[in-house]
Parts: structure tokens; sequence; C-alpha cells
């Protein structure tokens, strides 16, 4: 699947005829591949004598869209802290194709393919877009130490094709008039698409999501829903995020899973999980309140 | 004004931009070249010594500047470096392999001291480096039979390949050759992938590495050639100067060397020059302007401390980009004359937000 | 006998130490920057208690507050002028900001005519006294140190463990904008911190004069007060006190048992020991950045 994450120009133009025929779900360029790419299995983490995620099992497959829901304070970032191996588990494992990632350093993570983003952005502030996506590139750098120092033409060659391969996800992103610009005076909505960005051009397999329509206004949120549609049509990578927005899940989500307080309330599809008793009950009070708040559909 | 029209990706891989830069710089190097013939000896041995510190500068910036490792014991490279020398060339060595041996030796303890910098970050590191920094003087005073202590020692002039460069235009082109290699080592290191990594680490480690690039490693290197810059350096301070003492290389030579980069220009390859030359030329215009002081202020032993911390007061408050960062504003008024506008250059008001969160 | 005699005095080189590094940390705690003005500031307050007991005649104690006071005033005034128009900017600009007072501070007091470059002795009524209790000789000077030094910590732990003003500053060093909104004089108390440093670096002078005299250098005993911090914990005020002993213990035993040259640099090996074993220092907090 690595070299298969070049951009076609099929996918713009593919994305534009979304645009005209209003906001739909597209099929899963991987439907074909069912395989489980991901697998979480009884995690569970505490932090001092806090219980922050407590057996929590999930599968996410090839080239699905998978959303964890849940409200503030569920465990859902702190999941993904455990995926990207910022933090340890106390109990559970985790594999990613087969492998046990349990063990892997943090710096392994990107090079076994799998890129994340940060729910506070943690871009690289004082250099240029261009730059935060060229280290993107890192984990696919051909060159030494001793070649990069005298700059060989093996090296000038390695920095125009990673040049060439950064140029593609800014295309694919419309940063072009961003190119250039110190990341510090960018806006918010900016700095979302720069961090996204700078994980696509690592190539993943899998895409770690945190939050990637908070902050972003509505017209924001929907240029963020066709990107995440092209990322799992046409680029193949499977998608694995957190997210609050329900319109933007239901939109773009293959399957859900809903948290709270650590544990799994339910997980399906997304229209099983929404109509969800335990959910709806976490997130807006007891059954008998939301008849009279639900609206018409 | 000037537009750049760019064609292809080579350009923004090149050193020079513009043909601009190819001109200035070519200059700058005429000018260079022929400095033996157009100073003095006295000036010609002033700017050996900028391009010296310029070394050392460029090893730090790449480590503070670049990686945001902050060192305040540098000086210890400086004299590990020099004594290495010594040792190497009174023991009969070739210059050109005592000079490697002493850039390596540096890096080697350039990565011991690294070493903290594996688990702590910020003050603590400081306090670390600052505690190696006065560790190495006190060796260099106490490995007597080494180093012959606090007595000093004598270092004979470089020997290249039979040809004893002993004369200050020998020295000094002996001095520029290698400044000129350093500085291209630097900026291609920052135009590669591993000048990327350490970017990368000063602004968010966390990110950088879930983007893959090994914290441990990269700091280690960034260390150790930091380091190595900083010896190499130190050899050719040690013949320069032909006579070494730890003293000379203890905490007042260390936060001179944070006051060379902190007033170049912090993150700039520039900065290191222009620190490297305020450092030296500081003391001759406070020599020069002595004439002109009252007599209880001019002769005063303690101007200098208070004018170096004048300066860098001034510095800190009134121009944090430093030197470069000042020249970088004149350039564009220049550039954009009549249409500079005030506050180009502003950095955005923040409140202190505390990084400690337990 | 030896070895106690060793160890009181350790403790008293060790209480000045803690003082200057209890300096650090209040600026740490108040405004989580690092100052390494504070050996300077405490040369500066041995000579203004020189200048108030010599020049102006001033008895002991007019003389101490006088120059604490002057101090203290001098701390807010350096925050005002100097250090207030930085806040926000990186951590590593306002270090070197601080080193630059230091030199200034100390070049300002070494160009003073005739007097900032002689050593003097300052006239403190228990000057050179002892105290024989059973085999033991004790220093006044030192057992002063070591007094003062007690008297000071209980001090400032109840104020800022029990009063409004030192849990507003603990509030203003974690998130600045958040403590403006809550009407907290954020500036105020920033200046308020910085007298406070300078008032305490001013008695570590005052009481490390007797001792080592009052000479234009002595700021640099400051450089070994970091290891004390650090080995204490940056955060925590009595770290900085423990901290400060463990390091004049260690100093003065092993001036005395160990091989010469380690006296010099035993701060710094106990510090790197420190950071290996527990990089946050004694009593320091473990932080982690959230992401």
């Amino acid at each position: 699947m690595s070299e298969a994450g070049t951009l076609r120009a099929e996918g713009l133009a593919g994305r534009a005829a979304a645009v005209a025929a209003g906001r739909d779900q597209g099929a899963p360029a991987g439907a074909g591949r069912a395989e489980v790419l991901l697998g979480v299995s009884d995690l569970t983490v505490r932090f001092g004598g806090v219980l922050a995620v407590n057996k929590v099992s999930f599968d996410v497959r090839h080239g699905e869209v998978f959303t964890l829901i849940g409200p503030n304070g569920a465990g859902k970032t702190t999941v993904f802290n455990i995926i990207s191996r910022i933090y340890a588990p106390t109990a559970g494992s985790i594999s990613f194709e087969g492998h046990a990632l349990t063990r892997a350093a943090p710096h392994r993570i990107a090079s076994l393919g799998i890129a994340r983003t940060f729910q506070n952005i943690e871009l690289f502030e004082h250099a240029t877009v261009l730059h935060n996506l060229l280290i993107g590139r890192h984990t696919h750098r051909r060159t030494g130490l001793w070649s990069d120092l005298f700059f060989t033409a093996g090296a000038r060659r390695a920095e125009i094709e990673a040049r060439e391969q950064v140029e593609k996800v800014i295309e694919f992103l419309d940063l072009q008039h961003h190119r250039d610009a110190l990341v510090a005076g960018l806006p918010y909505g900016v700095r979302k698409v720069v961090e996204l960005g700078r994980a696509l051009c690592t190539k993943p397999k899998l895409l770690l999501l945190d939050e990637p329509s908070s902050g972003l206004n509505v017209e924001e949120t929907e240029d963020m829903a066709f990107w995440i549609q092209d990322i799992r049509n046409d680029l193949g990578i499977t998608v694995l995020m957190v997210e609050h927005d329900m319109t933007l899940v239901s939109t773009v989500s293959d399957r859900v899973l809903a948290m709270n307080q650590g544990e799994v309330l339910a997980a399906g599809t997304p229209g099983e999980v929404q109509n969800h008793p335990g959910v709806i009950e976490a997130y807006l009070g007891s059954v008998d309140d939301v008849s009279t708040l639900r609206r018409g559909g | 004004m000037r537009f750049i029209f760019k064609t292809d990706y080579g350009q923004d891989i090149d050193l020079a931009r513009h043909g601009g830069h190819v001109f200035w710089y070519g200059a700058l190097l005429a000018l260079l070249l022929a400095a033996p013939w157009l100073f003095a000896d006295y000036w010609l041995a002033q700017l050996t010594f900028v391009l010296i510190y310029s070394i050392v500068g460029l090893g730090l910036m790449l480590l503070a500047g670049f990686t945001g490792l902050f060192s305040i014991g540098h000086a210890a490279f400086l004299g590990v470096g020099a004594y290495a020398e010594a040792v190497f060339v009174n023991m009969g060595l070739p210059f050109p392999v005592a000079l490697v041996l002493a850039g390596a030796l540096a890096a080697a303890v350039g990565v011991v001291v690294g070493l903290p910098a594996l688990r702590v970050k910020g003050i603590y590191l400081g306090i670390a480096t600052l505690s190696f920094g006065f560790i190495v003087e006190e060796v260099l005073a106490r490995w007597e039979s080494v180093t012959r202590g606090n007595t000093g020692m004598h270092v004979g002039a470089p020997d290249l390949f039979g040809f004893k460069l002993d004369t200050g235009a020998s020295f000094y082109f002996l001095c520029l050759a290698i400044t000129i290699a350093a500085t291209l080592a630097i900026l291609n290191l920052l135009r590669s992938p591993t000048g990327r990594a350490f970017v990368a680490i000063r602004d968010s480690e966390i990110s950088a590495q879930s983007m893959g690039i090994h914290l441990a490693r990269y700091k280690t290197l960034s260390f150790a050639l930091s380091a190595a810059l900083a010896g190499v350096g130190g050899a050719l301070y040690a013949h320069k100067l032909s006579f070494i003492s730890p003293d000379q290389f203890g905490i007042l030579q260390s936060i001179d060397l944070l006051l060379m980069v902190v007033i170049g220009g912090l993150g700039s390859v520039h900065g290191a020059f222009l620190g490297a030359i305020f450092l030296i030329s500081m003391p001759q215009v406070i020599a020069l302007s002595k004439d002109w002081l009252p007599a209880a202020v001019g002769q005063a032993p303690g101007l200098q401390a208070m004018v170096y911390g004048t300066v860098l007061i001034a510095f800190v408050l009134f121009e944090p980009l430093g030197l470069y960062g000042r020249w970088l504003k004149v350039r564009t008024w220049l550039q954009l004359f009549p249409f500079y506008r005030r506050g180009m250059f502003r950095r955005q008001k923040s409140f202190q937000k505390s990084e400690r969160v337990r | 006998m030896q070895f106690l005699q060793l160890l009181i005095s350790g403790v008293a080189q060790g209480c000045i130490y803690g003082l200057i590094a209890l300096g650090f940390v209040l600026i740490y705690k108040g405004t989580e920057t690092v100052s390494f003005a504070q050996g300077e500031l405490m040369m500066l307050g041995a000579f203004g208690g020189l200048a108030a007991m010599t020049f102006l005649g001033f008895p002991f104690w007019a003389a101490v507050i006088s120059a604490l006071a002057a101090m203290a005033a001098f701390g807010v005034l350096l925050e005002r002028i100097v250090v207030r128009p930085i806040l926000g900017q990186p951590a590593f600009s306002i270090v070197m900001l601080t080193i630059g007072i230091g030199y200034v501070t100390r070049g300002l007091i070494t160009m003073l005519p005739g007097i900032g470059t002689e050593t003097h002795t300052l006239p403190v009524p228990y000057k050179d006294q002892i105290w024989h209790v059973g085999a033991l000789v004790l220093n006044v000077e030192q057992m002063a140190v070591i007094g003062a030094t007690a008297t000071l910590c209980l001090l400032l732990f109840a104020v800022f463990r029990y009063s409004k003003i030192g849990i507003a500053m603990q509030a203003a060093s974690q998130n600045q904008l958040a403590a403006y909104y809550m009407g907290i004089p954020v500036k105020q108390l920033n200046g308020l911190v910085w007298g406070l440093a300078a008032g305490v670096a001013a008695v570590a002078g005052l009481l490390l004069a007797p001792i080592t005299f009052v000479h234009a250098n002595m700021g640099f005993i400051g450089l070994k007060a970091f290891p004390a911090a650090v080995v204490g914990g940056f955060g925590s005020l009595p770290g900085a006190i423990v901290g400060g002993l463990v390091i004049g213990i260690v100093e003065s035993l092993s001036g005395f048992y160990l091989p010469q040259g380690f006296k010099d640099t035993a701060a710094y090996i106990v510090v790197l020991l420190m950071l290996m074993v527990k990089p946050n220092g004694l009593f320091g907090e473990r932080t982690a950045k959230k992401v």
C-alpha cells in the first residue's frame, strides 16, 4: 500500500463531483480488504488512582473511517496517546498489521505507518509550512549524516524527490499560497490543515486524527469532511479519529465506537450508535427527556 | 525590490538564492582572500580570531539556536580541543591528524555532556552543562601530568606536511579554509533531513517523535557536532595564542560564547559570524573610547563587564533577533522602500503559560 | 569531632547556597523564569550593608533593615524596568538578560573608585566570636547564618502556604492570562516576587560577608547555588534549602576527605548524579506536557 498512496488527478475531480452532488458517503476504496489493520484488546490505562481507560477493545479494518466519540474525559485521546506510544498502557495490548505495538519505541511508530494529528496543534512554529511538511518525510529519508554534511548529488536528488512528494500533499490540501509562510503567523484553520498535511506526508497506512474539526467554522468543517473522504477513497489510508461534531461523524464514518468514563458504551454504524440509549443518556441525559428535544430526523 | 521567479525545486535548495547573493558573497570572499595584503598584522590577527570564534559560534548556534539545547558550559569543548591539540602537536603528530583527533575527542566529550539532555530539558540541561563545564575546567587544571595544570602549556606552530604555518598570513588562510568548510557543512545540514530534524526537536519534541525522529540520536548528534566544531576552534585557538591555561576555558568564556550567539542572532548562521565580530571588536572599541571618557570611567576595571552586560540587556530587550535580525529589518526597509511598514517583524504578544503540567 | 566540625561548617555554607537558591526558586515559582543575577544581587546586598554600616554609620540592626529595604526596592525596580518588557519571550532570552544584569552590577561596583576593587570587612557585632559547646568550637558567624536561614524559611513557608499573596503568586506563574482574568494584579505580583528574591539575596550577602569579606567577585558563589536548587527540585522552596545543605555538607566533607580539586567540583558532581537518578530533584514534581 505504501506507494499506492500517490495522488491521482481523479482525486480532485472526484471531490468536485462530490461537491456538486451534495454531501454523500463515497464507497470505501479498500472495501474488498476487510482485515483488521489495528486491533485494540482489553486496553487498560491507569494514571495514579484514575482509571482513564478500562478494558477497551475494538478493531479498525483496512480502508475504513473509524470514529471514537464520547463526552470529554471519556479517554479517547488517551487511547490515541497509547497507540502513538506517548504513554504505556497498564494492561491490554495493541496490534498493528498483526504485530504487537505495545513495546515499540515512540519514534518507530511513524516508520511502522501510523501518523497522527494533535488536539492542540503541535506544529513547528518557527518554520515555514513547507518545512513542516518536509519534516513529515523524515521516515522516508535515504541519506545519512555524511551525505547530508557534504550535500552530495544523492542528497540533492533525495531533497528534490521529497519536495515533489510534499507538493502532492500541498496540492491535495490547497496549501499553495501558504507554502512559504511561517506557521506562527497562520490562522487556526490553516494550521489544522497543515498538521493534517504533515501527517499525510509520512505516507501512513493508518491516520489518527484527534478532533479534526474542533475550532473550525462550518466551511472549514465541510472541507475537512471532503478531505477525510478523499483520504479514504483516493489515498487508501485508514482513518481512526476522535470527533465531537456529530454531523461530521455520520457523514464520514464507516463505524463508530462510543466511550464514556473510559469504557466502551456502544459500537457499530453511526446510525446504530447514535440511537443507542446508553449513548443518548451519556450525552443528553435520560431517555425520557430526549423525545422532546429530538428534531425531525 | 527583487522578485524571485522560481522555476524549479532546485532553486529552493540552492545556497545562493539569486544573483545578488552570489555577487555579494563573492565580493566578501575576494576581500577575505586579499586580507593579508590589505590589513596590518594586528588587524589580520583580530580577523583570525573572528574566524576562530565563528567556527565555535557555528557549533553553539547549531546546538542552541537550531536544536534548542542550551549549553552554558560550552567553553569546556573549546578547552578539550585546545589541550588535545597541544598535547598531540607536542607529541609530534602531524597537524591535520592532530586537528582531526582534537575534534573527535571534543565530540566524544560532547556525547558525554549530552547524556543528561536525553533525560532533562530546559534549565536543568543548562545546569547540567554548566556543571560539566566546571568539572572539565577543574580536570584540565588538576591533570598536571598531561596538561601542566595551572602553569599553562606552550603550543608549537601547525606543521602542514612540512610546511610550517608560523606566519600570520599563512595561519590566517588555514583558519579561513576551515571556516568556509565548517560554514558549508552547517548550511548543508540545515537544508537536509538532519538539519530539519534538529529544528523539529527545538520546536516540538513530541511531534518530532511522532514524525519518526529518534530524539536521543539526534540530540546526541547535535552535541557531538557542536562539540567537534568547538574542539576544532579550540585547536586553532591554541595555535594562535601559542600558550594556553585552564582559566581561559572557564565560565566567563562560556558566557562570552553565549553572548556571541545571542547578540549575533539566535537561530541564524549569519548570527555566529556577526556575534564573533562583536565579541572580538568590543574590547577594541572600549579601548579606543577610553580616551574620550573621563578617567574614572575609562580606566575602571569593571568597564568591560558593564558594557557587555548593558549591550546584552539592550539586545534582549529591544532586538531579540540579534544583530542579524536588525540587519534583516534594515535590508527589508531598503528593499521595500518606501513601502516598509512598522511592525512587519513584530512578534505576537504572548502571555506566559506554564510548561509545568502535572 | 573533626567530622562534626566539618558538618557544621558545611551546614553553614549550605545555608548560604540555600538562601541564594531560595531566591532562584522564588522567582521561578512566581514567574517561571530563571534568574542568573541572584549571586550579584547578593554581592550588592553585602555592599549595601557595608555602605550603611561604615559610610552612613548606622547601628547594626538599622543597617540590616535599611540594606534589606533598599535591595527589595532595587529588585522591584529591576523587575519593572528590565524584566517586565520581556515576559513571554523564550526562557533562554530571560536567562541571558539576567546574566547581563549580573555583569552590569558587577561592572558598576568594580567601577566605584577605591571601593570596588578592594576587599572590605563588614563590622558586625558578632564578628570573630566563638562559642564553646563541649569540645566543639562554634563560629558565631556560622551560627548566625544557620539561625537566620531557619527563621526566613519558616516565614516564607507561612507566606506561601497560608496567605493570599502566596497563592496568587503561584497562580500567576502557572497561567498568566487566567490570573489576569481572576483579577490578580500579575504585574505588581511579579515586582513583589523580584523584590522578595532580592531581599533574600541581601540577607545571604549580609550573612556571608563576615565569613568571606565583601568584594566584587562575591557573586560567583551564586553559581554553586544552581546545583543546590536543582538538587532540591526547582519548584520547591524547602527543596532549595535542603539542596543547599546537601551541597554545602558534601563540599565541606570532600574538601577534607577527598584529594584536591574535588572540593570545588563536588557541587557539580552531586548535581550530575542527581540528574541521572532523580531528574526532578528531591522535592521536584514530575511534570510532562499534555497533548
